[in-house]
């Protein structure tokens, strides 16, 4: 936290949340970030979308330390990501996520899953923490579910779980890691619905989504990634009515075309 | 009814009044009325519907030759095995119930289980259970050599333990944590100084040595939670501050086994039987449990370190035979001792019999953490859960669940495995009842038997308990989760 350069982009910006400058990251051999450079601000509605394997999710999931990248400098909310503990458990509690196969807790119920975090993590006493479960449950529109467990749960409903347990936390950015691609197509609306909320609220987001309906309505920035880069980024409108490179045309062509 | 609004055909066979329907090809097909909802038919349900499909499903295929044979073959296997099961289950009643000797009212001992062959009364080819011998040596078989005046506090011992045990599983009754927290600790503090009276020579130079660094440790651990040292030295003084309690319970432990409740001293030499197969089984249960958690917790760790010492502990222990390792308690351990320690042979066969169940804990354990799924440690991750509260919220209660029949096997094998101990001249249950065989004033033919049925009889209650006990623990976990 004592690096110059960090407290400089602090100083230069205080409404950025996220900053990525030169991240390089290796599986092994392969080289799945390359050279990445991003900056998201405070109340910004990203989406990243790209073909398998280009590394969209290792990207998001650098964010809070569910993966290592090797090289380059990561800060979220001012918190330089290296290896001490103290900064990864503090921007984990900044971060929510929410992820493809919502990763509940199946032998807590639906309340104690969301409650667990703010207990445990933030020492928010019981009751409180209770109260606060129960605000964003009702948020996502299933409090009558608290009592259940996950297995009990249609996907769609858990996956509002996730989102619900994620906010109990109130987080001050949420990543999305294609939270409806593991679902039927009868309940992907009710979590894009549950997103877009979100987003009206003013949440700041980085979703990784195969969903373009979602991206053209809500995000203000779309970045399309290709083997590890960032190939593109503009708004929805020029990202989707001119793209300018050829792997883009090519990605959009692909998924619009039918 | 819906059959009536389309065309329908009769079956190939024809005889049932049951007719498939058959779409016409060319029409499209709307239904307008619901398929009524059917009782089921009488195979699958009531009493017929259970013979059926627990005895008479894999006798009942007589459409071919092939089934036919299989179907009379097994039919004659089910009538042999039950002839086997009636004809022994009678024989054991009748060897353990309706020809035994039940009581020895003149005082004959071994001549009242003597035919007349024998120079008894009893008519020649008897041969059932000789109880009266039983009885004579119960004390010895339950408690060994502990002396009789004092088996009130054995006794106390046990029914405190079963009560305390007995709350912690009825799910109904309240405080069952405090309960279960008071059996983990305090329970077996008060065991030890009742079983052997307690005020051990214990110096009180070291317990205030104890007492003393343990405070210190706690001051510096203090410190480091107001934040006084930075960076590693800061975890490291938390951890010197769990330690400094560890260490002040210890020598509080040590405090209260010096303490003169002038109760006799009971040497473990006389302990035996049943009270011994016990007092290892249960703190080898005990201990074996936590410590195989951290074992394989060990195992599975990013830790270059804790994962070497870890496997290095596993493989050494389950490496070798458990008589090894009793007899290398017994024997080659005093030989490393300074001239003068003398460890106890008793808590040497209880560490050694807990070492080895640890090791085989820790892979059962370890096969329960591996069927966790990497999306619960990446949930636990993200809420920003610590290692060691996303182990003991959401890994372990999961994989636990997953292996209670592996850890139950290990329990129960655990329990039998103490008969081992009377190699090393501890008499357990087994070791107590097979020395009472050498007595010759009980000597008859039977008391061989009669000494080895009333042996596996208690071992099967035990092992045939915590069995049952953990089918019912999987059935309650699994009900809540509904899956």
């Amino acid at each position: 936290m004592t690096q110059p350069q960090n407290t400089a982009a602090q100083a230069v910006d205080q409404n950025t949340v996220v900053s990525m400058r030169n991240v390089n990251k290796w599986f092994g051999q392969f080289h799945v970030l390359r050279d990445i450079n991003l900056s998201v601000d405070k109340g910004e509605r990203i989406v990243v979308c790209g073909p398998s394997g280009s590394g969209k999710s290792t990207l998001i999931r650098c964010l809070n330390r569910l993966e290592k990248h090797q090289d380059g400098d990561i800060s979220v909310h001012g918190i330089e990501l290296n290896n001490d503990v103290k900064n990864i458990d503090e921007i984990r509690r900044e971060v929510g996520m929410v992820f493809q196969h919502f990763n509940l807790f199946p032998h807590l119920s639906i309340l104690e899953n969301c409650m667990l975090a703010p207990i445990w993590v933030r020492k928010t006493p019981r009751a409180e923490a209770e109260e606060i479960a129960m605000h964003f449950l009702t948020r996502v529109k299933i409090p009558e579910q608290a009592s259940k467990y996950p297995g009990q749960l249609s996907g769609g409903q858990q996956q509002r779980v996730a989102i619900a347990r994620a906010l109990c936390m109130q987080p001050q950015l949420m990543l999305f890691d294609e939270p409806t691609s593991a679902l039927d197509p009868e309940m992907i609306k009710e979590v894009l619905d549950t997103m877009v909320e979100l987003a009206d609220d003013g949440m700041t987001m980085i979703c990784v989504t195969h969903e373009m309906g979602f991206a053209r309505r809500v995000a203000n920035r779309v970045i399309f990634m290709d083997e590890g880069q960032i190939v593109e980024q503009n708004e929805p409108e020029a990202f989707f009515n001119n793209p300018q490179s050829e792997r883009t045309k090519l990605f959009l062509s692909q998924i619009l075309g039918h | 009814m819906a059959r009536k609004t389309i065309k329908t055909a009769p079956q190939k066979t024809g005889a049932k009044k049951n007719v498939s329907p058959v779409v016409d090809a060319q029409a499209g097909y709307v239904r307008t009325e619901a398929a009524p909802l059917l009782p089921p038919p009488p195979s699958e349900v009531g009493i017929t519907g259970w013979l059926y499909k627990n005895i008479f499903a894999s006798m009942s295929d007589f459409g071919s030759i092939g089934g036919a044979v299989k179907s009379i073959l097994i039919a004659f296997l089910t009538v042999v095995l039950l002839y086997f099961l009636i004809t022994q289950t009678i024989g054991l009643l009748d060897f353990a119930i309706f020809s035994a000797v039940w009581s020895d009212p003149q005082g004959l001992k071994r001549e009242v289980c003597w035919t007349v062959e024998q120079g008894g009364a009893l008519p020649i080819g008897w041969h059932a259970a000789c109880w009266p011998y039983v009885q004579a040596k119960a004390k010895f078989i339950f408690y060994g050599a502990y002396p009789n005046e004092e088996l009130w506090r054995v006794n106390l011992t046990y029914a405190v333990g079963a009560v305390m045990l007995a709350w912690v599983m009825i799910d109904r009754l309240p405080y069952r944590k405090i309960v279960g927290a008071l059996l983990l600790t305090a329970y077996p503090v008060l065991a030890t100084i009742m079983l052997t009276g307690g005020s051990f020579s214990i110096s009180a130079g070291a317990i205030g040595t104890y007492t003393i660094l343990g405070l210190v440790l706690i001051t510096v651990g203090r410190l480091g939670n107001r934040g006084y040292f930075s960076g590693a030295f800061g975890d490291l003084a938390m951890v010197a501050g769990v330690f400094g309690w560890v260490l002040v319970l210890f020598a509080a432990v040590l405090a209260l086994f010096s303490v003169d409740f002038s109760l006799a001293a009971i040497d473990t030499s006389d302990w035996g039987g049943l009270l011994i197969t016990l007092v290892v089984a249960i703190t080898g249960i005990v201990a074996s449990l936590p410590l195989g958690i951290l074992l394989a917790l060990g195992r599975r760790s990013d830790m270059p370190v804790a994962r070497f010492l870890s496997t290095v502990f596993i493989e050494f222990w389950r490496g070798v035979p458990l008589i090894t390792v009793l007899f290398m308690a017994s024997v080659m351990l005093p030989l490393f001792m300074p001239e003068g320690v003398n460890f106890d042979m008793l808590l040497r066969a209880l560490i050694g019999v807990t070492l080895f169940s640890a090791a085989y804990m820790a892979e059962v354990v370890r096969g329960g953490l591996q069927a966790i799924d990497k999306g619960q440690y990446e949930g636990a991750d993200a809420v920003g859960l610590s290692y060691w509260q996303s182990m003991r919220l959401i890994i372990l209660p999961q994989a636990l669940t997953h292996v209670i029949p592996g850890i139950v096997n290990t329990f129960i094998g655990l329990f039998k495995d103490t008969a081992l101990v009377s190699i090393v001249g501890i008499f357990d249950l087994l070791g107590a009842a097979q020395s009472t065989l050498a007595d010759p004033a009980w000597s008859t033919p039977v008391q061989g038997l009669t000494g080895y049925l009333v042996v596996a009889a208690i071992f099967f209650i035990f092992c045939f308990g915590m069995s049952r006990y953990s089918m019912y623990m999987e059935q309650k976990l699994s009900r809540s989760r509904n899956r």
